[in-house]
This record gives C-alpha cells, structure tokens and sequence, in this order.
C-alpha cells in the first residue's frame, strides 16, 4: 500500500537543518531587540517588525511544522484563506485611525 | 480520443476512498485546529493594535532592562523548546522512545521555564505597577485588558501543552503512542511558539522604552 512510501517522505529534514533555523530564529530575534533599543521611529519599526515576525513564523511553518514536506494540496487548503481572513481584519484599520480625532476635546 | 480514454481511466488522489494530502486524519485535525486558533490570536492581536492606535497616550510600562530583557529570555526558552520538540519528532520516527521522552522532557522543560518566567513578570506589573485588567496609573485601561487577554490566552495554550506534552511523554516510555502522534503534540507545540513569535514584537518590542 502506499503507507510505505510515506514514511520515506517523512525523513525531510535532518537535525542539522533544524538546528540551522534555529539559530536564524535565535538570529532574527536578536535583531527585533536591537531595533527596540535603537527607538526607531514607530512605523519604521511596526513595518520591519511585522515583516521579520512573518519569516520567522514562516521558518517555523515550514521547517519545524514539516509543511514544506507536505503535499501542496495540504497548503493551499489550509493557508490562502488564513491570509485572506488575516487581511480582512485589516478593514477596521481607518476606523482605529479616525477615532483620536474625532474625540470631543477636554 | 485514445489519449482522453487514459486521462479519465487514471486514478485521481480526488476520486475519494484515499487521503489527498497523504496524511492521517489526526494530524489534518491539528492543523485544521491551528488555523482557526490562529484566527483567534489574530483578532486579539488586532484588537490591542487597534486599542493602542485609538489611544495616543498608550503607556510604554516595558523598560529594555530588565523587562525587554527578560522577555527576549522567554522567546529564547520558547524558541529552544521547539528546537528540542523538532528533535523529539525526528527521535520518534526513528524508534527512538527513550530519545523521544528525553527529548519531550527538555520541551517541557523549555516551556515550563516560559510559564514561570511570564508569570513572575504578571505579578510584577500587577503588584509593582498596580496594572490589572481594569485599571492602570497611566489611565488607559484598555492597555491591562487587551495585554492581560493576549499573553493571557497564550499562557494558557503553554499550560495546556505542558500537559498534553506530559501525557505524551509518559505514553511513549510506556510504548504506548505512534510517531505520527508525536508529530501531532509537536504540531500543536511549534504554533504555541509561532503565536509568540508575533506577540513578542507587537506587545513588548513596541512598547519597550530605553533610558
């Protein structure tokens, strides 16, 4: 059957590779709080921030969670409608932004 | 014709009676649960960015040392324990099993290290800052809620993967779970340090405050 041909499949990645994105991680964190001691500007920061969280949880997903071992069909079930919901929360982004402005003054 | 006779006669992973992602149903289970976690902890992070957008006076309580400090020491206790879970995934698919409970054990311990860290950090801002999740001397208190729900929430998927990651470890030296059941507890461990590695930045980076 074809089970045996999956335990095959499973040997993707050796401990060395993991102990490779490991210290990327370890690596890429390190920058993360260099860049909060540094006080960049606050969008500056949230952007590269934001941008470094999602390598590293990218790093995490593929190595660690084994996804890049997997079959594609898996990913596309799983993956293109997180991001798409993920996205839509970005719709109240104009509310959040209006509301300072919009307060009666003191 | 001859052609589209063998396209339709080959068999298809679709056809049903086989599993189209070549995983057992367990593991698809997981992931379908990591997904919609993963939803939840997006809004809860939505919501404290948004909190924090529509309140011009968000305190920044994090001072780089020690709290910056000592939260990058939670994301390395967090970040290592995946490192080790990887490793007891990788024993277990080789038949490993006292390799594999070590392994969980180190896990364990990683994350049982995070817990008490994360906690001593709560009393601190509780009990020192006079933050709860109602009130704050900075006057924002949407800043104890939204903080206290996020890192809340993610505590308690920790605790509960400490346990699950306990009854995982002693089955195995009992002989008891498959390497696929390993891969699931792993599974679930790795999105646990994955979800953290989003509230780190969002939560402490961007409130840290230097001198």
């Amino acid at each position: 059957m074809s089970t045996h041909t999956e335990d095959a499949a499973h040997v993707g990645a050796t401990p060395v590779t993991f102990a490779k994105v490991w210290i990327v991680l370890l690596i890429l964190t390190g920058v993360e709080v260099l860049l909060a001691y540094e006080q960049v500007p606050t969008m500056i920061m949230l952007t590269i921030l934001v941008g470094l969280s999602i390598i590293k949880a990218a790093l995490i997903i593929a190595y660690f969670m084994h996804l890049k071992f997997e079959k594609l069909s898996l990913f596309l079930t799983l993956f293109p409608m997180l991001i798409f919901c993920i996205v839509l929360m970005l719709i109240f982004l104009g509310d959040a932004t209006r509301i300072p402005n919009m307060r009666p003054p003191v | 014709m001859s052609s589209q006779v063998s396209v339709a006669a080959r068999p298809s992973v679709w056809d049903g009676g086989q599993s189209p992602y070549a995983t057992n149903s367990k593991k698809f289970g997981m992931w379908l649960f990591i997904i919609s976690d993963s939803l939840t902890f997006s809004a809860l992070l939505f919501a404290y960015t948004y909190s924090r957008v529509t309140n011009p006076d968000w305190p920044k309580p994090f001072d780089f040392t020690p709290a910056i400090i000592f939260s990058t020491v939670m994301t390395f206790c967090l970040l290592s324990s995946s490192l080790t879970m990887v490793m007891a995934v990788n024993a277990m698919n080789h038949g490993n099993r006292k390799a594999t409970a070590g392994w969980i054990l180190a896990t364990m311990v990683g994350g049982g290290g995070f817990v008490v860290l994360h906690l001593s950090e709560w009393l601190k801002l509780i009990n020192v800052e006079h933050v709860t999740a109602f009130d704050n001397p900075w006057g924002v208190p949407l800043f104890g809620g939204t903080f206290f729900a996020l890192t809340g929430l993610h505590m308690t998927h920790v605790i509960i993967g400490l346990i699950y990651l306990a009854i995982m470890g002693q089955g195995v030296m009992r002989g008891k779970f498959k390497a696929e059941d390993v891969e699931v507890s792993g599974l679930y461990w790795h999105f646990v340090d994955l979800v953290w590695m989003f509230i780190f930045p969002l939560v402490y980076l961007m409130s840290a405050r230097v001198g």
